[in-house]
């Protein structure tokens, strides 16, 4: 790949500034991207030295390593940071970033600057955030939910933590605006809205949740540093206030925001699975028409998080009907993968691997969703460890494994190298069977009545809690052998060709690594995104 | 589980079981289908792809089934809850007052206990008031729980069907000692409730010969057992040790009387002498002079009569 015709690459590029500069000051967006990845892979290395804390801490009962406030801020931390810091932008601000222009034909996003910006409130808002561990009053105890009238009362740093959340939100709404413009204005020609991959249409979903509903989060985080600091009473009962109005605020957010997590995930799975099976996705509109439902749907199921809190009962079954509902389109993106494989040429590479794990976990905790979704058996498990293993089953068995998927899939074209794809197999061994044990006895003791934000517990859950906390060191082992295997990539340097894996969409048109345009000449698009061309073209082989 | 059941227990653990055999039966199809299609059309076994097109039908089919297979789940989740919220009339009612951390019990009779002694095959109807933060009110072994808010009023039902003991747990996160928040609820045939009921004592009556016993002892109960009993029913012994052990809660109680102790008084260290004003300042006024190193987490004990405060503090005069 070293012909002296092709462009100079993004990484190797000189612009105005030089080394750390170029980076941070750049409005790439690839090198904007790459900038979001490293930040955020640090904070997600934070949240799991606080998780594995945590499942140390519960390996015994009792106190084993920390007292009950400094486990009560582990948990408050490794939520915050995992969810606002890391699994909330994570897949737009990464991947979104670097292959939205490239999957669409454009050079660049539509306000370059803009996106820059986006990286550095979002800097500053972790900033904050981080902040709030080491000064005053020590981290915020109160779970990342913030609920009122603990949050309130709580001497920790609240303010804080909750100024840094407020802040991380307007990265959010900055980048979904940006996105939104660039799918509109940006589209090669010939790209209609049914040619775009599927990965576009998730953060195309994404972006109008990310716009619309983090506004409401903003507002109730101002409220709640309202009343910290002046007293308002809105949410205390004794100034007239009602604490279930915090909570109906927060979810209206929050619920949506699970659907800002999930999406972009379902679009990496939508694009991995026709290229390892060498098909066109079965049901591309289907796929594409079902992420834009579970955006409207997903924002009228929030009540689900309070089947326990007090509201009315007539509230209680509209939201658990509503909550049926938004299963059927996550439903459908299933049954259309699987489909999609029937009468492949299925070529079992690490990147599907990862997809097809994707596709198992995520089963899991959509299934057990549908637990929590109806009401007699929610009443049970709710705010129990039966939640906390469906939604980790949900997060980090979907969301999560599809961020390895898509980091496997797409590391050739961001560096133009390969890795060594024997030992990503052996770091999977790891990370699923880490995985099933350290969430799968969670499901179970939460059945068995455990309820979750527990420091202690009674004897009857101590054997899940070994087999979890052991799982716990698997699934880590298994992250740090996937981890040191993509940066032995950057020592081997073994160059990617542009298409290794024979994508059909636009970005392995272009070099790995594109150049700083993305493409020589922008592309003109004549079929659906994941058709077989009709004939080599000839002019670029590789 | 061991221990006593509630009849709605059946229902969720019906609803359970439907749902989770509804979804392993998925689960397998959906892992079967994507392993077998793996394996079957691996490039090895098929090396060029078939193009099948898309099919409307597919679509359509796989959109209605689950529709139906999910508005089944809705209904018989709904069901369930149904019963889960209609209390019966003659349900015996008892006020359930949840504050950090601790559950406390107020029987129609004005019985107060800290654990909620109910008889079989009786309907009971519990009220859930909280004095501070929101907790919530959840019984496993009954598969009831409903969150106890600040100024909420919410409630809940069970007719107990076996007897025994079983956990009570807060499942709302309350701040530190949110997982320490338990007590328990006993089941006990009726006549024995009905025994218990009546008397003064917390002890549940155990045979005939144990209420004779006591019946015959019915002396007044001694000043130290009185004091003891009021420093458990406001949840003194929570935070504050009788023997001497030391948490970052709140300071002991042995040995602190006649003590020097060092105290913030608005922001400011002062030594003071633990004698019987500064005790009852720090009971009825605790945020007034805080023991140096902790924190302000002890609200008044609400209710706590000016008699009850002088036993307290005669018992801590002689926990040497």
């Amino acid at each position: 790949m070293s012909n002296t015709a092709d462009p100079v690459s993004y990484l190797d590029y000189q612009g105005r500034h030089k080394g750390i500069l170029g980076w941070i000051l750049s409005t790439d967006h690839k090198r904007i991207g790459i900038l979001y990845m490293i930040s955020m892979l640090s904070f997600f290395g934070v949240g799991v030295i606080l998780g594995l804390l945590m499942r140390i801490e519960l390996l015994m009962p009792g106190m084993t390593i920390v007292t009950p406030r400094v486990y009560n801020s582990l948990f408050t931390l490794h939520g915050m940071i995992m969810i606002f810091l890391f699994i909330i932008p994570g897949l737009p601000a990464v991947f979104g970033n670097f292959f939205l222009p490239l999957q669409i034909g454009a050079e660049d996003v539509a306000f370059p600057r803009l996106n820059l910006a986006s990286w550095w409130i979002y800097m500053l808002g972790a900033a904050v955030a981080l902040t709030s561990l080491f000064v005053g009053g020590g981290a915020p105890d109160t779970g990342w939910t913030f609920y009122v009238p603990y949050s309130v009362r709580s001497g920790t740093n609240v303010t804080l933590a909750v100024t840094g959340a407020f802040i991380l939100g307007f990265s959010s709404i900055l980048t979904g605006i940006n996105f939104i413009t660039t799918i509109h204005r940006l589209r090669a020609p010939g790209m209609s809205f049914t040619r775009m991959p599927l990965f576009v249409w998730t953060l195309y979903s994404t972006a109008w949740i990310q716009i619309l509903a983090t506004p409401v989060l903003a507002i109730t985080l101002l409220l709640v540093i309202a009343e910290r600091t002046l007293g308002l009473g809105l949410f205390d009962p004794a100034k007239g206030g009602d604490p279930i109005l915090y909570q109906h605020l927060f979810w209206i957010y929050s619920h949506p925001a699970v659907y800002i997590m999930i999406l972009p995930g379902m679009g990496v799975v939508s694009e991995i699975i026709p290229t390892f099976a060498r098909k066109d996705i079965f049901g591309y509109k289907a796929i594409a028409i079902s992420s834009l439902l579970i955006a409207f749907v997903g924002y009228l199921v929030w009540g689900h998080h309070m089947f326990t809190s007090g509201i009315s009962d007539t509230a209680r079954w509209i939201f658990s009907l509503l909550t049926f509902l938004v299963a059927i389109p996550s439903g459908i993106k299933i049954f259309n993968w699987v489909a999609t494989l029937y009468k492949g040429s299925i070529d079992l590479r690490p990147p599907f691997l990862f997809t097809l794990t994707f596709i198992f976990l995520f089963s899991i905790g959509g299934l057990t969703g549908l637990v929590t979704g109806a009401l007699a058996t929610d009443v049970h498990v709710h705010d129990t460890y039966f939640v906390v293993g469906h939604f980790h089953y949900v997060m980090f068995g979907g969301t999560g494994m599809a961020f390895l998927a898509a980091l496997l899939y797409w590391w050739p074209k961001m560096f133009g190298i390969m890795y060594n794809e024997k030992w990503i197999w052996r770091s999977w061994a790891f990370i699923f069977v880490g995985f099933n044990m350290l969430y799968f006895p969670m499901l179970i003791q939460g059945w068995m009545g455990h309820p979750r934000r527990y420091y202690d517990y009674v004897p009857r859950f101590h054997a899940t809690h070994i087999v979890a906390t052991v799982g716990s060191w698997v699934l880590v082992t298994g992250l740090l052998i996937f981890a040191i295997t993509l940066f032995r990539s950057f020592k081997s340097r073994v160059p990617a060709p542009s298409n290794p894996w024979g994508g059909r969409t636009l970005e392995w048109t272009t070099t790995s690594p594109p150049p700083l345009l993305n493409f020589t000449q922008i592309p003109t698009v004549t079929r659906g995104p994941y058709e077989p061309a009709p004939t080599p073209t000839g002019g670029e082989t590789s | 589980m061991n221990g006593p059941s509630a009849t709605i227990g059946d229902a969720v653990d019906d609803t359970m079981i439907l749902i989770t055999g509804i979804s392993v039966v998925l689960l397998a199809i959906i892992t079967g289908l994507m392993l077998y299609f793996t394996y079957r059309y691996s490039r090895k076994r098929h090396p060029v792809a078939e193009e099948v097109g898309t099919s409307i039908l597919l679509e359509v089919t796989w959109t209605i089934i689950p529709v139906l297979i999910v508005m089944g789940m809705f209904w018989a989740g709904y069901k369930s809850f149904r019963e889960m919220r209609d209390a019966p009339e003659d349900a015996l009612q008892v006020t359930v007052i949840g504050r950090m951390w601790d559950w406390s019990f107020e029987y129609a009779n004005g019985k107060k206990s800290d654990r909620l002694v109910v008889p079989l095959d009786q309907p009971v109807r519990l009220q859930l008031k909280s004095l501070d933060v929101n907790h919530s009110f959840y019984i496993p072994a009954f598969r009831i729980k409903e969150d106890v808010v600040p100024g909420g009023n919410t409630y809940l039902w069970f007719k107990p069907q076996s007897t025994g003991p079983a956990d009570i747990f807060c499942a709302e996160y309350c701040g530190e000692r949110h997982s320490y928040m338990m007590s328990e609820v006993v089941v006990v045939p009726q006549e024995q409730f009905d025994v218990w009921y009546q008397s003064d004592s917390a002890e549940l009556p155990e045979t005939k010969a144990w209420i004779d016993a006591e019946a015959a002892a019915a002396q007044a109960p001694s000043d130290t057992d009185e004091a003891l009993s009021a420093l458990h029913k406001y949840g003194c012994v929570t935070c504050h040790s009788l023997d001497g052990t030391g948490n970052k809660l709140g300071p002991t109680l042995k040995g602190v009387f006649g003590k020097e102790v060092t105290v913030m008084v608005d922001g400011k260290e002062i030594s003071v002498t633990a004698d019987e004003a500064y005790l009852k300042q720090s009971i009825t006024q605790p945020a007034a002079a805080l023991v140096k190193g902790f924190e302000n987490l002890m609200p008044p004990p609400a209710g706590m009569g000016p008699d009850e405060i002088d036993l307290v503090i005669g018992y801590i005069k002689e926990l040497k």
